[in-house]
């Protein structure tokens, strides 16, 4: 973990959102669905805007999906994104349920810099694959390309 | 009562600070001379206010306000959410206060310190629960991030292109340039200029952006039966709309099952449903202008085109001056100065004055929106 790192903000889960996060810490993605009429819902709250139950499951996800838009943020920005800029930032639309867009930034290995993919490979509609890492003691979601 | 808003109230008074990057002035004070200059514009006495109207991130409130300025007893007061978006709402707030009968003069204002106090997004940490952990720790940190990640798919689906964006920042540009009181009046804008300007969320550039400003704006609204008796020719507040579109989220509308039809297209609807005239009837438009790419999600949200022809309504002139519809004819955020678009506002009531240092021949309508991205207001104004 590099100093650098260490100073990327960390996801700050409220009571919705952390089984998201606890999921992520065993390296697997999921996302809210009703149990009642089975519909996929994020960000994750209460109850279900389509039929209203207050049951849901989390429901594993097989972490393909395809970017939907990307943007590459410059300076001025917090110092420890300022020192990896300009990095990509994506909106993935997950496999199962497209309308279910998740942000994450697309390395190269899961470890890898922001910056580490070349920005020529960034294409909306460009297939993706999950992967995970840590930190500051936090694993969070991150894209490498399908065809890398 | 009245059964309905519509021309029942009127803007009589405007005011405004001088706008620069740096005022030596503290925001209750910048708020102050904003709200006396249009009640001295107006011809009402500070002690006659009765009511307030303000919106979020506004860091005076009524209280202190009131008292500064010597305002009367206050019987109606009110503060609309979501930062620039809430803008026209407080038009319409005191428009319905007035017109029920609840108070009789009605002050809205708008005091920044945005160009020389901190950036908002400096205090990310604080946003980092929902909906932040979603994609703060992603780097998506800054409203220029947020609304670039929605101007790429817009670009993407409907072939629109930089060029049509720097149609909108230099239609901005070109209004400010001949409004001495904008920030960028000796600053004229070229393509080359803006082509090759630094990045600030690629797609958007510097040029896409929003100018950081200290200033302040404020209006009067009293009933459309005062307003006769007032200094200027009344603008009626002809039609007032909020919208929160079903399942939206703010600046981050990713989650919605159509993220690129926004707030503009609800508040639209009830806009157009209140008033006795249409898009076509529009002489001319401020429209909330943070970011390039909310100028083509607007025009199409308030029905000046179909769904993905805001980019090629931008072609051939259409927003200058004698162009189609004229907008933002103060230079507007882009290039008069950033104060959560409240200068819209003001310049709406210029236009329909026949007082805008970009005026449009015999105006007699005008479109104003707030923040797009956001959960929205907008009002119509007319002569
Ligand atoms: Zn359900």
């Amino acid at each position: 973990m590099t100093a650098t790192t260490d100073e990327l903000l960390l996801p700050v889960p409220d009571e919705d959102g952390a089984p998201f996060w606890e999921y992520a810490a065993r390296g697997e993605l999921r996302v809210q669905a009703c149990s009642a009429c089975g519909r996929l819902r994020f960000p994750p709250r209460p109850c279900c805007p389509r039929c209203q139950s207050f049951e849901s499951e989390w429901r594993p996800m097989s972490g393909r999906g395809r970017i939907w838009s990307y943007v590459r943020p410059h300076p001025p920005l917090l110092p420890a994104y300022a020192a990896q800029a300009p990095y990509n930032v994506i909106l993935v639309e997950l496999a199962e349920d497209p309308l279910i867009r998740l942000a994450g930034n697309l390395v190269t290995t899961a470890d890898a810099a922001l910056d580490s993919v070349d920005p020529a490979r960034l294409r909306i509609g460009a297939r993706v694959q999950v992967v995970f890492t840590e930190i500051g003691g936090v694993t969070v979601p991150r894209w490498i390309l399908e065809k890398a | 009562m009245a059964a309905t808003l519509k021309d029942a109230t009127a803007i009589v008074g405007i005011g405004q600070t001088p706008f620069a990057k740096q005022l030596p002035q503290s925001e209750k004070e910048l708020a102050c001379r904003a709200i006396l200059a249009a009640l001295a514009d107006a011809g009402i006495a500070p002690a006659e206010v009765d009511a307030f109207a303000s919106y979020t991130m506004e860091e005076t409130d009524e209280v202190e306000v009131a008292k500064a300025i010597g305002a009367g007893d206050v019987t109606f007061f009110s503060k609309v959410g979501y930062g620039g978006g809430g803008s026209c709402a407080t038009v319409g707030h005191l428009a319905a206060a007035v017109a029920t009968g609840q108070a009789t003069v009605g002050v809205a204002w708008r005091s920044r310190k945005r160009g020389s106090g901190p950036r908002p997004w400096k205090n990310t940490a604080v946003q980092l629960p929902t909906p932040g952990q979603w994609t703060r720790p992603f780097g998506l940190l800054r409203p220029a991030d947020e609304i670039g990640m929605l101007a790429r798919r817009y670009m993407h689906e409907y072939g629109a292109t930089r060029d049509h964006l720097f149609n909108v920042a230099m239609a901005c540009r070109n209004r400010a340039n001949e409004n001495p009181a904008a920030m960028m009046y000796d600053r004229p804008l070229t393509r080359e200029m803006y082509m090759t300007s630094r990045m600030i969320s690629d797609p958007l550039c510097l040029f896409d952006n929003c100018l950081e400003t200290d200033g302040a704006l404020a209006c009067v609204i009293v009933s459309a039966e005062r307003a006769r008796d007032c200094r200027h020719k009344p603008v009626y507040v002809h039609s007032v709309a909020q919208g929160l579109p079903a399942q939206h989220h703010g600046m981050v509308n990713y989650w919605n099952d159509d993220p690129l039809s926004g707030p503009a297209w609800t508040a639209a609807r009830h806009l157009w449903k209140q008033a006795d005239f249409g898009p076509q009837d529009v002489d001319v438009a401020q429209i909330y202008d943070a970011f390039t790419p909310l100028i083509p999600l607007s025009l199409e949200g308030y029905g000046f085109c179909g769904r993905g022809e805001g980019a090629a309504f931008t072609e051939g002139g259409a927003l200058e001056r004698g162009g189609r519809l004229p907008i933002n004819t103060g230079g507007g955020g882009l290039s008069e100065a950033y104060v959560h678009g409240f200068n819209l506002i003001n310049e709406g009531v210029k236009q329909l004055r026949g007082a805008s240092t970009a005026q449009v021949p015999d105006a007699a309508t005008c479109l104003v929106t707030a923040g797009e991205g956001v959960p929205t207001s907008a009002i119509l104004l007319r002569a």
